[in-house]
C-alpha cells in the first residue's frame, strides 16, 4: 500500500469515533498493543528526547525499504508512534522523503505535534525522514 | 474574608470553555491570569499615554515618565525597599538573575571561587551561574535536599566557605512548593559576608516579602506570576551592590555621556535599564500589585492554603499516587505522579476535560532526577480558584485512572 492509501485507511478508522474519549481510548489501546522496540535499541543513541515524553526510534534498510521500530514512555505518544510507523515503514527512502504526512491533522491529533507539547513526536518525524535520506545516500553510493 | 465569586468576575479568561467543559485553570505557578484592571491599564497606556520616557520634554513623554517612575515607587513599597533606585525593571525573573550573574561575576568572581545554589532550583537559577562559573573557572556548589523536598540545612555551614562569592536560592520551589527558610539562610550567609540572591518568582503572589526585614542582597520576581503582564519583572538590589556592579547591557538611557573614546554611565536605576523599557508592562505590573494590595496578600494566602489542604485531602484517596515534595512549609501547589501512569498521558486527558495543569519536568530536571521520575503533574492554585473546581479536577483524575490504571 502507498503512504497515502494507509493514511486514508487510518482516517476512515478514526471517522468511526464521534467523541474524543473513544478516540483516545483507541490510541491508548494502540499504545498498549504496539510491538516494542528491541531492548538493545532502547538506548541513548536511539532516544528522541521531548520535554514531556520520550521516543526511541530504530531504522534499518531491508531490500530497498526502510523498516522502523519505535517505542515511547507515554501511552498516548506510543499510540501515535504506532500510527506513524504504520504509515512510513516498509516504504522506499525516496517515497518517505518526498511525502508530506497529513493524516495526524485529519484525525484531529494535530495538537500532539505542537511545539508546546514537546513529546518527541515532531522530532521523530524529522528523524524518520533523516534516516530515509541517509539510506538513500547509502544506496546511491553502493 | 474575600468574595471569590466577585474576584472571579474580575478575570475575563475564567469564563472560557474548552470545547464543552468550563476551564479549570490550575497552572498558576506557570503564570497567573490577569484581572481586568491590569488589562485595562495596558490598553489605557497605549490609548492615552504612549510616548517614550525620560526623553522628550513634551506633554506625553512627561506623563509616561511620571507614570513609569510612580510604578517604581509602588514596587519599592510592595517589596519595602529602602530606596526606589534599588528597583530595576527587567524582562522577568530570568533576566534579573542573568543581570546579577553576569554583572556581579564580572566584578567579584574569580578563578576557583564558588557560587552556591540549591538542589531545587529552576533552570533559570542554575544555568546563568553555570555560564559565569565556566567563564571565570569558578565552581558551582549545590546544597542538597532530602526526600521531603526540604533543604538539608546541616550542610549549609560547610558549603558557605571563604571561597563562596554569592549564594543564589529560590524562596519557593516551583516544582515542589517548598518554602525555604530564607531569613535563616541569609543570616548564616551574612555571618560569613556572603551576599544572597533570592529567586522570588513563585513567592511574591503568596507571601509578604519585605526585603529589608529579610536583609537579602538581591530579590528577583516576574510580573506575570503575580497577575501582571508577561515580559516584565523586577530586580531589587541593595544600593551598595548595584553601585559597585558594572552595567549589564549598553544602550540608550543607561549613559550619562558618550564619546567614541569613553562613556560614563547614568546613575541607579538607569545604569541597568538600557534601551526603551516595557512601559506598558511596568504599568500593568503596578496595576497587578494594586490588585494584590486591595485583595490583601494574607487573604490571598488564606484562600490558597485552604484550597491546597482541600485538594491534598481528596488526592490522598487515590491509589498509586506519590506526592513529590512533602515539605512542612509550602506554597499552594501540589506535585504528584501516579506510579502506573505517565504524566503526559494524564495531562493530555485532563486537558481534554478542560483542566489546565502543568505536566513535565517544570524546568527543574535535576529535581526530577533526584526523585527518579520523568516529570510530575502539578496543580497550582490561585486566589480565584474554588473547591468546586478541585472536585472537577478529582473527577477528571478518576477518569484518568479508569483509562490508564
Amino acid at each position: 500500500m502507498t503512504i497515502k492509501e494507509i493514511e486514508q485507511e487510518i482516517i476512515s478508522e478514526f471517522e468511526m469515533f464521534d467523541d474524543w474519549l473513544d478516540k483516545y481510548n483507541y490510541i491508548i489501546e494502540l499504545g498498549k498493543s504496539v510491538q516494542e522496540i528491541a531492548p538493545q535499541y532502547k538506548e541513548q543513541q536511539y532516544l528522541i528526547k521531548g520535554c514531556q515524553s520520550q521516543v526511541w526510534l530504530h531504522a534499518k534498510l531491508d531490500e530497498g525499504k526502510v523498516v522502523f521500530t519505535a517505542d515511547s514512555d507515554a501511552l498516548i505518544t506510543k499510540g501515535i508512534v504506532h500510527l506513524l510507523i504504520r504509515v512510513l515503514t516498509n516504504q522506499t527512502p525516496d517515497y518517505i522523503i518526498n511525502t508530506e504526512l497529513d493524516f495526524i491533522e485529519k484525525i484531529g491529533l494535530k495538537e500532539h505535534l505542537s511545539p508546546t507539547r514537546s513529546n518527541g513526536l515532531v522530532n521523530m518525524i524529522k528523524q524518520m525522514k533523516l534516516y530515509a535520506l541517509a539510506f538513500k545516500t547509502k544506496m546511491q553510493n553502493q | 474574608m474575600i468574595n471569590v465569586e466577585h474576584i472571579r468576575n474580575d478575570f475575563p479568561i475564567l469564563k472560557t470553555h474548552i470545547s464543552k467543559y468550563p476551564l479549570v485553570y490550575f497552572d498558576n505557578a506557570a503564570t497567573t491570569q490577569k484581572p481586568i484592571s491590569v488589562i485595562n491599564r495596558i490598553s489605557d497606556y497605549y490609548s492615552n499615554e504612549n510616548s517614550n520616557i525620560h526623553r522628550g520634554a513634551h506633554y506625553l513623554s512627561q506623563k509616561a515618565t511620571e507614570a513609569y517612575e510612580n510604578a517604581r515607587k509602588t514596587l519599592q513599597k510592595f517589596l519595602n525597599a529602602e530606596n526606589s533606585h534599588e528597583i530595576i525593571f527587567t524582562r522577568g525573573t530570568t533576566e534579573s538573575i542573568n543581570l546579577v550573574a553576569s554583572s556581579f561575576a564580572k566584578k567579584f568572581l574569580n578563578q576557583d571561587d564558588e557560587v552556591l545554589i540549591s538542589a531545587m532550583e529552576h533552570h533559570s537559577n542554575i544555568v546563568p551561574w553555570q555560564l559565569v562559573c565556566e567563564e571565570k573557572s569558578a565552581h558551582l556548589k549545590v546544597i542538597p535536599m532530602d526526600e521531603n523536598g526540604e533543604l538539608i540545612m546541616d550542610k549549609l555551614d560547610s558549603l558557605l566557605t571563604e571561597k563562596t562569592k554569592i549564594f543564589a536560592i529560590t524562596h519557593v520551589s516551583n516544582s515542589l512548593g517548598t518554602i525555604n527558610p530564607i531569613k535563616e539562610i541569609i543570616k548564616k550567609a551574612h555571618a560569613k559576608n556572603i551576599p544572597v540572591l533570592i529567586d522570588g518568582a513563585q513567592a511574591v503572589s503568596h507571601l509578604k516579602v519585605d526585603v529589608q526585614e529579610l536583609d537579602c542582597d538581591f530579590y528577583c520576581m516576574s510580573a506575570h506570576k503575580i497577575y501582571g503582564p508577561m515580559g516584565v519583572g523586577v530586580l531589587y538590589g541593595k544600593e551598595k551592590w548595584l553601585e559597585k556592579m558594572p552595567p549589564y547591557q549598553g544602550g540608550g538611557e543607561m549613559i550619562k555621556d558618550v564619546t567614541f573614546e569613553k562613556t560614563t554611565f547614568n546613575e541607579l536605576p538607569f545604569k541597568f535599564e538600557a534601551g526603551t523599557p516595557n512601559v506598558a508592562g511596568v504599568l500593568g505590573l503596578e496595576a497587578a500589585i494594586q490588585f494584590v494590595q486591595k485583595t490583601g496578600i494574607e487573604n490571598i494566602a488564606n484562600v490558597e492554603d485552604e484550597l491546597l489542604h482541600y485538594a491534598y485531602g481528596k488526592l490522598q484517596k487515590f491509589e498509586k499516587i506519590r506526592f513529590i515534595g512533602n515539605a512542612k512549609n509550602r506554597a499552594s501547589l501540589i506535585s504528584f505522579v501516579f506510579e502506573d501512569i505517565h504524566p503526559y498521558d494524564a495531562g493530555t486527558i485532563l486537558d481534554k476535560l478542560g483542566i489546565a495543569v502543568r505536566t513535565g519536568h517544570h524546568c527543574a530536571q535535576p529535581v526530577m532526577d533526584f526523585f527518579g521520575i520523568p516529570g510530575t503533574i502539578r496543580a497550582s492554585f490561585s486566589v480565584y480558584n474554588t473547591k468546586e473546581e478541585i472536585d472537577i479536577f478529582i473527577k477528571a483524575l478518576e477518569k484518568v485512572r479508569e483509562m490508564f490504571g
